[in-house]
């Protein structure tokens, strides 16, 4: 089988995913009920005072399969319903406004996960059963240990609270910023303040912006990094007992030459399976290290909505997670059958 | 004599399991590692079973911690009468953590027992019988682990607090609600696990010697391929207590599991929030829950990462 059947094969194995995930979703929302659901399909906050109508209109007490039709219909026509907390706006638009909260984590932590990860499980494999090993294990093992919340509260009472070097939130003054935002002084290009304050040339800002996000990542990467610290030392463990190392030896090939060119480059191959495993692990540790931080982005966002049981926002945060996760692992799969021929055979 | 026979052939039948075991402990011990995951765990152990003793229950819910008559609400730090200081609301941290310990264990054992009832049930039926019934249950666990873990069951508990639980008649508790969720979300990985396993069971010569015998497919499931197939998904699932300890006490923190006033180690963290911006003023309020859950899940992983390596055998050989 060629990449490209393989790539087509694994698209069409998307489709029932995915509307096994809505399907999922429609029935955990069936347990709920239909006063309480109508949150769901709610456009304007107008009709809180008529829920009647609403279970109505949407048909919410008409039998299973048609209630379903008409959720999938307003989904897919990007309705998600209209959430009462913090003021009150329809769910989508408050799932994309904090978005770029959430992204300023991302754009930091992922990359020093994987580089991390790589960095001390090769230092690990290289230097088998000796002290830098035993110190990578102990990192990694903390590391899955170590409760999010309690490293976070911990980082918290000290760096925030204790020595004030930085506070809760994405900036210091916010609301100057909006202020500037409002009259034009401060250009929104991308929502992320670290990107948009190189961008409005706002020296100041951009330190600050990454001095308050500083602390999150810091807790992302070392919570996030252990498996991937631990995958690498096994797969670098593994590269460098085949005999292609013991050749590139003999053929007088420097030991720093053999294992950052031959051993890791083979070692990294199945790292690259772990990429999935690694998004859903920032999905679930954003939710908690948000909350955390008060960091209003998506995962603080969708556990304050839970909290005060909000339907509309649990749902379109479950299901925006689950198609990240998917197309993650789909990407991966693509990504790993690229590089390793041996898969698209299986 | 033909018993003793029997007995000399038992014991060489065993030689290989007795060797595995003389093996897996001489490893342990020579770990330090594993050891002090040994050690983490055996004194958990030692406090679920004294925390009667240690902190005598005072309410008819030994879970219920204790609390002053009066409402106090600045901690009050460690001294004789509570040796962890106090939070919010003049709660006892010690007898929190003390109790919260028997609640993990509690909580631990009855979640992975009911995750193993799932998981290997519905991974035996899958890979015996195939075809169809595998199809449809494996897509399920694909679809099941199409979500984050903890964002499924955070869904979960959204909408089971606004159903009605069949055993109480009223709403489920929020506590209820996310030890259900994790239940209904946890069982994937282990029927991946089974099923993988009863596959390689399926084609021993015993099974189709039992078959030919006219054992019933019940029979021939329970009594010939459960037990061969289990060890390893039973080692995984306790090894994974610490695991669901850490998830149950995230949700707790987010507000999403117990309730205030119960000895939950993420509870008392998240009642804990308040005072954090005080620095470390009040520093006893997270410390002391956070070192009981930290060193808690530690002891498990240093367990679990023993027995990853023992078991492994690519890893056994180098």
């Amino acid at each position: 089988m060629g990449l490209r059947d393989y790539i087509i094969r694994r698209l069409l194995m998307v489709v029932p995913i995915m509307l096994g995930v809505v399907i999922l979703i429609f029935a955990v929302m069936q347990l709920i009920p239909p006063e309480s659901r109508a949150s769901v399909y709610i456009t304007d906050p107008h009709q809180f005072q008529q829920i009647d109508i609403v279970i109505e209109q949407y048909g919410l007490d008409q039998p299973v399969h048609i209630q379903f039709m008409t959720w999938l219909n307003q989904i897919l026509h990007g309705n998600f319903g209209y959430s009462e907390l913090l003021g009150g706006e329809p769910v989508l638009e408050g799932l994309i406004k904090r978005l770029p909260a959430t992204l300023e984590i991302v754009i930091y932590s992922a990359p020093l996960i994987v580089l991390f990860g790589i960095w001390l499980g090769t230092v690990s494999a290289v230097n088998r059963d000796k002290p830098p090993d035993h110190i990578s294990r102990i990192t990694s093992i903390l590391g899955t240990s170590l409760p999010s919340f309690f490293f976070g509260i911990m980082l918290i009472s000290i760096f925030v609270a204790q020595l004030k070097w930085t506070t809760l939130g994405r900036v210091t003054n916010l609301g100057s910023i909006l202020v500037q935002v409002n009259t034009g002084r401060f250009h929104q290009y991308t929502g992320l303040f670290t990107i948009d304050a190189l961008l409005n040339g706002n020296i100041p800002l951009f330190f600050d912006a990454l001095k308050h996000v500083a602390l999150p990542v810091l807790v992302l990467v070392f919570i996030q990094s252990a498996t991937m610290v631990r995958v690498t030392r096994s797969s670098m463990l593994e590269a460098l007992s085949k005999t292609y190392i013991v050749a590139a030896r003999a053929r007088g090939l420097s030991r720093k030459e053999v294992i950052y060119k031959h051993a890791r480059r083979n070692a990294l191959i199945p790292v690259v399976t772990i990429g999935g495993l690694l998004v859903g692990g920032m999905l679930t540790g954003l939710t908690i290290t948000e909350t955390v931080f008060r960091f209003g982005g998506i995962g603080n966002w969708a556990a304050m909505g839970a909290i005060s049981l909000e339907v509309a926002i649990v749902v379109a945060y479950a299901m925006f997670s689950a198609i990240i996760f998917v197309l993650a692992n789909l990407i991966v799969d693509i990504l790993y059958a690229y590089i390793d021929p041996r898969i698209r055979l299986g | 004599m033909k018993s003793k026979g029997r007995f000399s052939e038992f014991k060489k039948g065993m030689q290989p399991t007795i060797k595995e075991l003389k093996f897996t402990l001489k490893k342990i011990r020579q770990s330090p590692l594993s050891l002090i995951g040994m050690s983490l765990v055996s004194f958990f152990i030692v406090i679920a079973v004294l925390a009667p003793v240690l902190a005598p229950p005072k309410m008819a819910d030994p879970f219920l911690i204790p609390y002053g008559e009066e409402y106090v609400t600045i901690p009050e730090p460690p001294s004789q009468l509570h040796p962890f200081g106090t939070t919010t609301g003049k709660i006892d941290l010690y007898y929190g953590c003390i109790w919260g310990t028997i609640y993990a264990f509690r909580l631990g054992i009855i979640v992975i027992a009911a995750i193993l009832l799932i998981g290997v049930t519905l991974g035996l039926i899958a890979g015996y019988y195939g075809g169809l019934i595998d199809e449809v249950i494996m897509r399920f666990t694909d679809i099941i682990l199409a979500f984050p873990g903890l964002i499924l069951v955070m869904a979960l508990i959204v909408a089971l607090s606004q159903a009605i639980n069949p055993f109480t008649g009223q709403t489920w508790t929020k506590i209820d609600a996310a030890i259900l969720g994790i239940m209904l979300v946890g069982w994937p990985g282990y029927t991946r696990l089974i099923r993988g396993e009863v596959l390689r069971v399926k084609t021993e010569d015993y099974i189709e010697a039992s078959r030919a015998s006219g054992s019933s497919d019940l029979r021939i499931m329970t009594k010939h391929i459960l037990p061969n197939a289990i060890y390893p998904i039973i080692i995984v699932a306790s090894l994974d207590l610490g695991t669901m300890v850490l998830f149950a006490a995230a949700l707790s923190f987010l507000g999403l599991g117990a309730p205030p006033r119960y000895a939950d180690w993420g509870q008392l963290i998240n009642q804990a929030g308040n005072w954090v911006s005080y620095g470390l003023q009040y520093w006893w309020t997270f410390v002391f829950p956070g070192l009981f859950i930290t060193l808690f899940c530690l002891g498990w992983n240093l367990l679990g990462d023993a027995f990853r390596d023992i078991l492994d055998p690519l890893y056994r050989r180098k």
